[in-house]
């Protein structure tokens, strides 16, 4: 397993190298000079002048490329023009709030959609399925903006129950106390988290739930389906454990492939609830032309979606034994 | 035997996007007002029999205004997919065809656009473009034609060996014919089902774009302007984000139930379904 992983780390590699390439390419085309508009309107030409020498922006753009891959591959991805710090530091402080939204976000998509999914596939047919359905349909076609902005007009304005914007204390932490029997602020970064996750988690549970009710479908349709009737089991279990198992399959590695959507759809999330994480930085660092920040943030999101995917191959062994990997 | 009423998805989405066309076609019309008709007396009104959906912040009537912002949105939705159809058909088809070399190296590059979420990829490329309907539509062209290679692409690894493709090539057919002629017919079906979805979806990234401010400029009108606007006055007037949101959820219901009943007739294999890129925004 361990060999496996390794080598689907390494077939990432000519990926990331493309990925930085395409994302060096698009940058060429980004009009204006970086350093005029970092020095503003009232720069003298020699200021420009340096400050292009300074990040090097006066060397051909292959020597730029070469010089980016060889200070990656030191753990260097060079320094954000606008944020004055690495940007290695930049992400590394917005990397945790982004994957705190969506795990969260994942967790609520799977109950809901699971839930959503079984009951469709066991009521077939009948108002429930369509009920079930009908949300799964609207949740595909609602824009995820939308739904946030609705969620902060009712909790947040009308109802006056969460904080409308920001973060509260980190989430994983508040978690760890409350479990050593100190509950203090866990409340409230569960309230700041709430709307974000919710946003993300609800959109996503559409999906996951029409996809675990075809998949259940199949599966319910089986013999082994039919010899656990027969054998006279209880239908919850035939449901749960028979046929959701091998539903499940399919539903994960959706999940992993949705875990990307869940990475691009915090861009628009974070942007709407103020939410300090990776979204929220890459649309800053588009808006501002900040070249080094932008290849650093997509990298990292490139990244975390290929490990996911990892994580999903080795999760479809633990859920089918028939699945090894040498 | 073809029948709306044996396929409720296919009526309800094709009533949809005939009300959206007609919409877009005599909204204005209908109206009275112009789109940038201001009136400084009549601001943030509630809808009304003057105004049926109300107005904006500048007093300008909101129907008119989601009229002319809907013919924006479908132009941009509509020709990105047609251009990521065009590329991404092709390419499919070479890569599937010609195998080796040819397909690892497309693929390859297809792995590398996948591997950028679709928002940001696009957010990019118009940042480097600038705004506008063109560098939007480009930008989206941009992130969507992957889909189609793929699907183009494992439909005609299926059929490279057919003894219809064979045939052509013992007949002295050249590879253009094979590949446009003989090929592409089969995959004519799940690219269409793949497109209609694929126009929801292209609806709601431009109104993701614009909603970020990176969409069309002011004054042109279009439904993620109108939403991202809207949320200025949330408490003041809800129903301008309400309509914005509305208009957009329910176009995308259209694309999406007819694109679903048209999978039923036109990819009852599910090519489509298998292949359609699940990290949409």
């Amino acid at each position: 397993m361990l060999i496996y992983t390794a080598r689907r780390l390494i077939l990432f590699l000519p990926i990331a190298i493309g990925i930085v390439a395409v994302t060096f390419a698009i940058m060429q085309l980004l009009p204006g000079d970086p350093a005029a508009v970092l020095l503003g309107e009232d720069a003298s030409e020699e200021g420009v002048r340096d400050i292009r020498q300074a990040l090097g922006l006066d060397q051909p753009w292959w020597i730029r490329l070469g010089t980016y891959y060889f200070d990656l591959l030191h753990g260097d991805m060079g320094v954000s023009y606008f944020q004055n710090q690495p940007v290695v530091d930049a992400i590394g402080q917005r990397l945790v709030p982004t994957l705190e939204v969506a795990i969260v976000a994942l967790l609520i998509s799977i109950v809901i959609g699971i839930v959503f999914g079984v009951v469709a596939a066991v009521r077939r047919g009948t108002p429930i399925d369509a009920f079930c359905m009908l949300f799964a349909q609207l949740g595909v076609s609602m824009p995820v903006f939308w739904f946030g902005i609705l969620l902060m007009y009712l909790f947040a304005i009308q109802l006056d129950m969460l904080p409308s914007i920001g973060r509260g204390p980190p989430l994983v932490p508040a978690l760890g106390r409350a479990l050593m029997g100190n509950p203090g602020d866990l409340g409230l970064a569960l309230m700041h988290i709430a709307m974000p996750a919710l946003t993300l988690g609800l959109t996503n549970a559409a999906v996951i739930s029409r996809l675990v009710r075809s998949s259940m479908l199949e599966t319910l349709g089986q013999d082994y389906i039919r010899t656990a009737r027969a054998k006279g089991l209880a239908p919850t279990r035939i449901v749960l454990v028979h046929s959701l198992r091998n539903a499940m399959l399919t539903v994960v590695s959706v999940m992993g492939l949705r875990f990307g959507a869940l990475l691009g759809g915090a861009v628009l999330t974070e942007s709407i609830f103020g939410w300090p994480g990776l979204g929220q930085l890459a649309v800053a660092a588009i808006s501002q032309r900040d070249i080094p920040l932008i290849q650093g943030v997509v990298l990292t999101f490139a990244l975390a979606f290929a490990l996911v995917n990892v994580l999903v191959d080795l999760l479809y062994a633990v859920i089918d034994p028939r699945i090894r990997y040498e | 035997m073809f029948s709306w009423r044996g396929n409720l998805s296919l009526a309800a989405g094709g009533t949809i996007i005939a009300t959206i066309v007609l919409f877009v076609l005599f909204g204005p019309l209908v109206s009275g007002y112009e789109f940038d008709q201001m009136d400084m007396r009549n601001r943030l009104q509630l809808p009304s029999a003057i105004h049926w959906l109300g107005t904006d912040n500048f007093g300008r009537d909101l129907w008119t205004r989601m009229a002319v912002g809907a013919r924006v949105s479908m132009v941009i939705a509509v020709s990105s997919v047609a251009i990521a159809v065009v590329v991404g058909v092709t390419v499919g088809l070479v890569s599937g065809y010609f195998g080796g070399w040819v397909d690892l190296a497309i693929m390859r590059v297809v792995d590398i656009f996948l591997g950028i979420p679709p928002i940001v990829l696009a957010l990019a490329i118009v940042a480097a473009l600038g705004p506008g309907v063109v560098n939007l539509t480009l930008s989206l062209a941009a992130v969507f034609w992957t889909e189609y290679a793929r699907v183009v692409r494992s439909v005609t690894l299926s059929h490279r060996e057919a003894d219809y493709v064979a045939a052509a090539v013992a007949l002295g057919a050249s590879k253009a014919r094979i590949l446009f002629i003989e090929i592409l017919p089969n995959v004519v079906g799940p690219v269409i089902v793949l497109a209609t979805l694929g126009i929801g979806t292209a609806i709601i990234a431009e109104s993701g774009l614009s909603f970020l401010g990176f969409g069309v400029e002011p004054p042109t009108p279009t439904w993620g302007w109108t939403l991202a606007y809207g949320t200025r006055y949330l408490r003041a007037a809800p129903w301008l984000s309400t309509v914005a949101g509305l208009a957009i959820m329910i176009t995308v219901l259209g694309f999406n139930l007819f694109g679903d009943g048209l999978r039923d007739y036109l990819d009852p294999r599910g090519v489509a379904r298998r292949y359609r890129r699940l990290s949409s925004t």
